[in-house]
């Protein structure tokens, strides 16, 4: 996988046009599922494309007062953090000695770009409402990446590497107990990660009527839904990357498939979630997350320093 | 028909503006929502913000005051947007017509793209008003 110069790599494959279109596939799945559960019938399969498409073409209102560069800056903000984390895993899969010590910090810090963009977009637009869903964003996104980062961190701890490859090239860690638990944490954290049903109180449709976005219209709003959709694929590749073993490319169609399947195995998990949970307030958030969540990710730490 | 219109009818979000209808409106325009309907399949989907919208559903008889507003919500809407009258009242003020302080018709106010009578209109006929507009939307 040395065709294609970087640049392209990053626009292209496997980051921003590959992630944008598996993203958009990634909703349409989600929307599907979520209407089966209510016995529906659901949209059709280029839904997610329309949506996107339509607010192409729709007027874009900056709010007066707001601040005007920024609230048009910061979801680009988000679209390069999804594209480029994308970039890298899908690397790390394709090629070897593509990737370079320290990219697992690397992609930590690149994933909570959407959430940080979502916030700076929210001030920016000057709208009560909108301030109090970015500051919602903000304590969710001080919540839980304390027991994200602690349960990506029992996985290097095991294998001593931070490097993507070496953790690929380790057994996986959701074979042992400490990576079972590391892995449920993350599963819990990205449902927060994605401001998905039962965290989605930055949005909160009922009270909020959209929350952090709710002066968003046009393009801009069609970038955020693009960054969303992208991390509903990106942070299931991620977590199979670090806790499942990865997809594995170059070994034959069954490894493949069995990769492309664990992903679509937290897709569904966390689309039952976010259909059966209802919404917790952002204290009790907070206090799952840095309570029993981080307790959790502390003992599976824990657990691989005694060799489980 | 170009591929603009097609996305945009296709995907239609709805925002409901209620301007003190008696309810009864407002519960039909929710269950027009209802799984049962499903108007998913069609690409409608309900929004919190009139920012989202590009379908905007009024309802009720619109006072002096809240006329005021509901044509500033009216023009907070990003365009093209498209507005639906929904029941006897907002189409022509129904039973309220001689109260004080009723502001006339909606599209006095905001220009209409569709009327949908009845007191309160069943949710298939609300869903026929959209049909209507998107196939006049389409040139069809
Ligand atoms: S049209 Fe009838 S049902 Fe609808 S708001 Fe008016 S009085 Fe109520």
């Amino acid at each position: 996988m040395e065709m294609l110069p970087l640049t392209l790599q990053v626009l292209v494959f496997p980051g921003l046009l590959f992630a944008a279109a598996a993203g958009l596939v990634t909703s349409w799945v989600d929307r599907m599922v979520t209407a089966r559960v209510q016995m529906r019938v659901g949209p059709p399969f280029l839904q997610p494309f329309y949506d996107v498409v339509k607010l192409m073409i729709k007027e874009t209102c900056v709010p007066a007062g707001g601040a005007r560069a920024l609230f048009l800056a910061a979801p680009l903000a988000g679209l390069a953090g999804a594209a480029l984390a994308s970039t890298i895993i899908w690397r790390a899969f394709l090629a070897r000695g593509s990737g370079f010590s320290g990219d697992v910090i690397v992609l930590l810090y690149l994933l909570t770009l959407p959430a940080l963009a979502v916030i700076l977009g929210s001030f920016a637009s000057r709208n009560p409402l909108a301030s109090l869903g970015g500051s919602r964003e903000m304590k969710l996104l001080l919540a839980y990446e304390l027991p994200f980062v602690l349960a990506v961190l029992a996985v290097v701890a095991r294998t001593g590497a931070l490097r993507l490859e070496e953790i690929l090239a380790a057994p996986a860690a959701a074979t042992r107990p400490s990576g079972i638990i590391a892995l449920v944490v993350a599963v819990l954290c990205m449902q927060a990660k994605l401001t998905l049903v039962p965290f989605d109180a930055p949005e909160a449709e009922t009270e909020l009527s959209g929350g952090a976005y709710i002066e968003y219209s046009g393009p801009p709003l069609a970038v955020f839904k693009l960054t969303r959709a992208m991390m509903l694929f990106t942070m299931p590749v991620f977590l199979v990357a670090v806790f499942g073993g990865g997809i594995r490319l170059g070994d034959g169609v069954l490894p493949a498939v069995a990769g492309v399947l664990k992903v679509v195995g937290l897709v569904v998990a966390t689309i039952l979630i976010r259909n059966t949970a209802p919404r917790v307030r952002i204290d009790q958030a907070v206090r799952f997350f840095w309570g029993p969540a981080t307790l959790a990710a502390l003992v599976a730490t824990g657990l691989v320093f005694v060799g489980l | 028909m170009s591929f603009a219109v097609r996305a945009l009818t296709r995907s239609l979000n709805v925002f409901h503006l209620g301007g003190s209808a008696c309810n009864n409106c407002d519960i039909e325009i929710l269950d027009a929502l209802t799984p049962r309907y499903d108007v998913e399949r069609f690409g409608l989907t309900l929004v919190g913000s009139v920012r989202h919208a590009d379908l905007i559903l009024l309802s009720g008889v619109f006072n002096t005051k809240a006329a005021i507003r509901a044509r500033r919500i009216y023009e907070q809407a990003p365009k093209p947007v498209v507005v639906v009258a929904i029941g006897a009242c907002a189409c022509t003020g129904d039973i309220f017509r001689k109260s004080y302080n009723w502001d006339g018709p909606v599209d006095r106010y905001i220009p209409v793209d569709a009327y949908v009578a009845g007191c309160p209109p069943k949710p298939e006929a609300m869903l026929e008003a959209v049909v209507t507009l998107v196939k006049k939307l389409r040139g069809a």
